[in-house]
C-alpha cells in the first residue's frame, strides 16, 4: 500500500553519512539528480554540536545522545548458530550512528588507509605461508581491489578531511618520521601531524628504545587551518577531550558536516529528505535490476521513491540487513556454506595496558584529540613473521589520548573496590597520573561467524532484527595475546609504577555489554565471484546491477587499522566507476 | 547563602533525621514530612517516595562517603541527579529495546530484563528495606549502622543478596552506576554540587580547549573547572 509516489530520479542514497556524502557530491557532480533518505533527524555543528552544550559527558558519552535509539531497531546477538540469539537491548559493545552525518559525525578522525596485503589476504598468506596455514572455518579471501588502483582514492578522500599525519612512503622511497611500513603514497598528507600529549611522547621513545617504529597516528582532527578540495575549510583541533561520541564544536574534526555538506546541501540537483527510513529496496518482475525503494517518511507515510540507481550506504548492519529484506542476493547458510548475503561478519579486536605512574607525573588526560597519538606498525599485517606463531592479522599500538572524560574514562588499578572510600581515594591518587596502551587489530573471517534475519524480534515498524552470530575465535585471541606482549614490553618501559593489562583471554566469549569498537564489517562483502561475494569489485550488486552497496560490509575480513579510510576511498572508487562507464552503458561492471 | 554553608546545614539536617528515625514510628511519618516541606531541602523528589529517599541518601553515602578526600555522594546532590534520571529517558528506558519475549542469558548478552531502571528501584528498595525489617528487628536500610549497610551493598555487589521481585545485582549496578554519574557529571544535571568532585581529581570539567597545554609535558594544567552552566571553580 503506497501512499505516495515520488517522481523518478536518478539516484537515491540510502543513508546519508560519508559514503552517502560522497556519493552524493560525485553523482551530482557528473549532473545527476539525487535524493538523500536519511532515517534520523537533520544535525549541524549549530546548534547540535556547539559549546558549551556539546562538553557534557553523561548525554553524548553516557546516554549516548547521537546515536541509534535501539528502542526503534536494533540487532539480536548470540555466540554460535545452535543458539537462540537474543537482543541488544542497551548499546554497549558498539554504537551504530543515525541522522545527517551518521557515525561521521562522532568518530574519532583515526584515518588509516589499508596495507596492501590485506585487500589480497587470502592468497598473500597462501603464496608466504602455503594454503595449509589457513585454519578450517576461516574463510578469508580477496577484496578483489588493490592498493594501487585505490590510492588515488586513498589520497582524495585524504584531502578531502585535511589529515594530520607523516608519510612514511611516498611513492616507494622511505620518508623518515613516518610509518615505514605502510604502503606507497602519492603525495604528503594535507597537513602535519598534531601536537603529542605527554604520555604518547613517553610511548614514542619507549618503543624507539625498544627498536620499533613510532610515527604519528593519521588524524582527521586538523592541525592547521585547512581548506579542501570542495572549499570547506577546518579550524585547527584544541584537543578538546570530546571527539568521540561527540560532535566538533570547532569545525576541527572532519565529518561530513564541516567538508563536504556546505557544498553538497547548496546544489540545485540534491535533496535530502531526513526523517526517511527505507524499509525495502524495489525490484522489477524479474528481480534483476530495483526500481527504487519504499521509506516510511516522518509521518508514517509510505512513500515510493523511483530512481535509476540505488545507492545503500547506510551503516554496515543496515545495509546487510536492507539486501535481505528486499531479496537481493542469496542469503547465507553457515551449514552448507552456500549464499552470500550476511556472510562473513567480522569485527575489531581490541585491548590495552594501562600504566599507572607515581603523582609527580602529570598526564593531564583531559587534553586530548580524537586521533592525534603515537603508535607503532610493526606488528600489524604481515610486517613480522607469522610462522612460528601459528595465527593470521596483527594490529597497531599506542597511546591515542582522546580525553579524561571522568564517567567514562577512569582508569583503576584492578584491586581497587568498585565503591566506598577506597574507591574514591583511587580516583583521586590515578586520574591524573594514568596512561593507556592501546592495541586494535584483525579479525577474520569465519563460517559461523555471519548475518541473518531474527526469526522472532522486530523492530517498530514490524519488520525482523538482523541477527548477529559471531563469537571470538582462536586465530583472533592469538593475535591480541601476541601483541598483549608487546604492548605490555613497550609499557613497561615508559616509566611507570605498575601497569593492568586488559587483553581478551582463550576461551573468553564475546561481550556485548564492554565497548569494544563501532567497527562491524562484512555482510555484503565485495569479491571476484558471485558465488562468494554480495558485489563486484566496483561495489555493484552481482544480481541487481543498479545497487551499489558502500561502507565496511563490503569487508571480506576485518583488516587492522581503523575501517573508515578504506571506507571512503571505496565510496570515491565506486563513485569513478559509475561516473566513468556505467552511466554510458548501465549494466554489470564486472 | 553560600554554597557550603547550605550543603552543610543540609548535612546536619540528615544527620539528625536519620538518627531521629528509630526512635519514631515509622507510620507516624514526622520526619518524613519535615523532609519534604523543610527550607533545608532546596529539591524535592518526584519519583522517590520519601521512604525511598531516605534509602537514596543512606546508600549514597556509602558509596561515596565524605571524608578526608572531600564531600561524597550526598553531599554533591546525588539523590536529586538519580531522581531526576527516573523521569527522564533513562528511568523510563525510552531508548533501549524493551520488546519480549525476555529470557535469562549469559551476562555478557547484557540486560535482558522487561523492568525499566524505575521499576527496578522501586522494587529493589522495597525488597531490601523488608529484608532489613525482618533480619535486623524491623529497622530499614537506612536506620542501620554503616558497617552493616556496607555488608548489605557487598552483598548485592557478589549476588548474594536476591530477591524474587528484582534482581539484586541489577538494583546495585544501577544504583552504583547513576551514583557514580551523579557524583562525576556536569552539575547541570543535578549531581557534582560545586564542581567538587572535579576539583578532588583535577578535571577542568566543560573548559574544552587545551592548545596552550599540550605540549607543557609533565606540567599540570594550572586552572580549575567550569560547568556548562559557567558556574567557575576559583573564587567564592
Amino acid at each position: 500500500m503506497i501512499d505516495i509516489t515520488k517522481p523518478l530520479v536518478d539516484a537515491v542514497l540510502v543513508g546519508f553519512g560519508w559514503t552517502g556524502a560522497i556519493m552524493g557530491m560525485e553523482l551530482t557532480e557528473a549532473g545527476l539528480k539525487v535524493v538523500a533518505l536519511e532515517r534520523g533527524e537533520n544535525r549541524d555543528t549549530n546548534p547540535d554540536f556547539s559549546y558549551p552544550r556539546v562538553a557534557d559527558e553523561l548525554t553524548y558519552g553516557i546516554r549516548h545522545k547521537l546515536f541509534q535509539n535501539l528502542a526503534r531497531e536494533t540487532v539480536t546477538i548470540r555466540h554460535s548458530p545452535g543458539e537462540r540469539a537474543l537482543p541488544y537491548r542497551q548499546l554497549g559493545s558498539f554504537l551504530p550512528g543515525t541522522g545527517v552525518g551518521g557515525g561521521g559525525v562522532h568518530w574519532n578522525g583515526q584515518h588509516w588507509r589499508v596495507l596492501p596485503e590485506e585487500l589480497r589476504l587470502r592468497s598473500h598468506v597462501t603464496e608466504r605461508y602455503g594454503k595449509g596455514f589457513i585454519p578450517a572455518g576461516m574463510t578469508i579471501q580477496d577484496f578483489g581491489v588493490s592498493y594501487q588502483e585505490l590510492e588515488p582514492y586513498f589520497d582524495r578522500f585524504e584531502r578531502i578531511c585535511g589529515t594530520s599525519g607523516k608519510a612514511g612512503n611516498l611513492n616507494g622511497a622511505k620518508v623518515e618520521g613516518g610509518n615505514p611500513f605502510e604502503g606507497p603514497r602519492s603525495q604528503e598528507f594535507p597537513l602535519p601531524p598534531l601536537a603529542d600529549v605527554y604520555g604518547a611522547t613517553l610511548f614514542a621513545k619507549a618503543a624507539k628504545d625498544l627498536g620499533y617504529h613510532p610515527f604519528s597516528e593519521p588524524a582527521s582532527n586538523a592541525s592547521r587551518p585547512y581548506t579542501n578540495p570542495y572549499g570547506a575549510q577546518l579550524a585547527p583541533c584544541n584537543f578538546c577531550g570530546y571527539c568521540e561520541r561527540f560532535g566538533c564544536y570547532l569545525y576541527a574534526k572532519a565529518s561530513p558536516q564541516t567538508t563536504i555538506l556546505p557544498v553538497l546541501l547548496k546544489k540545485p540537483n540534491f535533496e535530502l529528505r531526513t526523517q526517511s527510513q527505507v524499509v525495502r529496496v524495489n525490484l522489477d518482475p524479474l528481480g534483476k535490476r530495483a526500481t527504487g525503494v519504499t521509506y516510511l517518511d516522518a509521518q508514517g507515510r509510505k512513500v515510493f521513491q523511483p530512481a535509476d540507481l540505488v545507492i545503500l550506504s547506510a551503516y554496515q548492519l543496515n545495509n546487510t540487513r536492507l539486501l535481505l529484506l528486499s531479496g537481493i542476493g542469496k542469503p547465507y547458510h553457515p551449514a552448507t556454506g552456500q549464499g552470500v548475503v550476511g556472510r562473513n561478519y567480522t569485527y575489531q579486536m581490541t585491548g590495552g595496558v594501562q600504566v599507572f605512574f607515581d603523582k609527580d607525573k602529570e598526564m593531564n588526560p583531559f587534553i586530548g584529540s580524537g586521533a592525534g597519538g603515537q603508535v607503532i606498525d610493526d606488528f600489524n599485517g604481515d610486517h613480522f613473521d607469522h610462522a612460528p606463531l601459528g595465527f593470521i592479522g596483527g594490529g597497531y599500538l599506542g597511546v591515542i589520548q582522546t580525553g579524561g572524560r571522568p564517567i567514562q574514562q577512569m582508569m583503576l588499578p584492578k584491586e581497587t573496590p568498585q565503591w566506598g572510600a577506597k574507591w574514591k581515594q583511587a580516583i583521586k591518587e590515578h586520574y591524573p597520573h594514568t596512561v593507556n596502551v592501546q592495541t586494535h587489530g584483525t579479525v577474520m573471517s569465519h563460517r559461523d561467524n555471519y548475518l541473518d534475519l531474527d526469526p522472532t524480534y522486530r523492530d517498530v515498524y514490524g519488520q525482523p532484527l538482523l541477527r548477529m552470530t559471531f563469537d571470538w575465535k582462536e586465530n583472533d585471541i592469538r593475535m591480541t595475546q601476541y601483541l598483549a606482549g608487546k604492548a605490555k614490553e613497550i609499557a613497561q618501559a615508559m616509566g611507570g609504577k605498575s601497569l593492568e593489562v586488559k587483553m581478551k583471554q582463550f576461551g573468553e566469549h564475546y561481550d556485548t555489554r564492554v565497548y569494544q569498537t563501532t567497527h562491524n564489517v562484512g555482510g555484503a562483502i565485495m569479491g571476484e565471484h558471485p558465488e562468494s561475494s554480495v558485489v563486484n569489485r566496483f561495489l555493484q550488486s552481482w544480481d541487481a546491477h543498479n545497487v551499489f552497496v558502500l561502507g565496511s560490509s563490503v569487508f571480506p575480513q576485518n583488516i587492522g587499522y581503523n575501517p573508515m579510510g578504506l571506507a571512503g576511498a571505496l565510496a570515491y572508487w565506486s563513485a569513478k566507476a559509475i561516473r566513468s562507464n556505467y552511466l554510458k552503458s548501465p549494466g554489470p561492471l564486472a | 547563602m553560600k554554597e557550603s554553608e547550605k550543603s552543610s546545614s543540609r548535612r546536619d539536617f540528615l544527620r539528625t533525621m536519620i538518627a531521629l528515625v528509630p526512635t519514631v514510628s515509622i507510620a507516624a511519618c514526622a520526619p518524613l514530612s519535615v523532609l519534604r516541606t523543610s527550607p533545608a531541602r532546596e529539591y524535592a523528589p518526584r519519583f522517590f517516595t520519601p521512604e525511598e529517599w531516605l534509602f537514596l541518601h543512606a546508600a549514597c553515602a556509602r558509596l561515596i562517603p565524605r571524608d578526608e578526600n572531600g564531600p561524597g555522594a550526598v553531599e554533591l546532590g546525588v539523590p536529586e541527579f538519580i531522581d531526576r534520571e527516573m523521569e527522564g529517558a533513562f528511568g523510563h528506558a525510552a531508548n533501549w529495546y524493551m520488546q519480549g519475549p525476555h529470557a535469562s542469558a549469559p551476562p555478557e548478552f547484557g540486560y535482558q530484563s522487561p523492568l525499566t531502571p524505575r521499576a527496578v528501584y522501586r522494587a529493589g528498595i522495597a525488597a531490601l528495606d523488608a529484608h532489613c525489617r525482618s533480619s535486623f528487628g524491623n529497622r530499614s536500610f537506612s536506620e542501620l549502622p554503616a558497617t552493616v549497610q556496607d555488608s548489605l551493598l557487598s552483598d548485592l555487589e557478589k549476588g548474594l543478596l536476591d530477591f524474587d521481585a528484582v534482581s539484586g545485582a541489577s538494583f546495585f549496578g544501577f544504583l552504583l552506576q547513576n551514583t557514580k554519574e551523579g557524583y562525576l557529571a556536569d552539575p547541570i544535571h543535578g549531581g557534582n554540587k560545586d564542581m567538587a568532585s572535579w576539583k578532588m581529581i583535577g578535571f577542568p570539567g566543560a573548559r574544552a580547549d587545551y592548545l596552550d597545554w599540550v605540549d607543557q609535558h609533565g606540567a599540570r594544567y594550572p586552572l580549575g573547572p567550569v560547568s556548562i552552566a559557567g558556574n567557575k571553580g576559583w573564587g567564592r
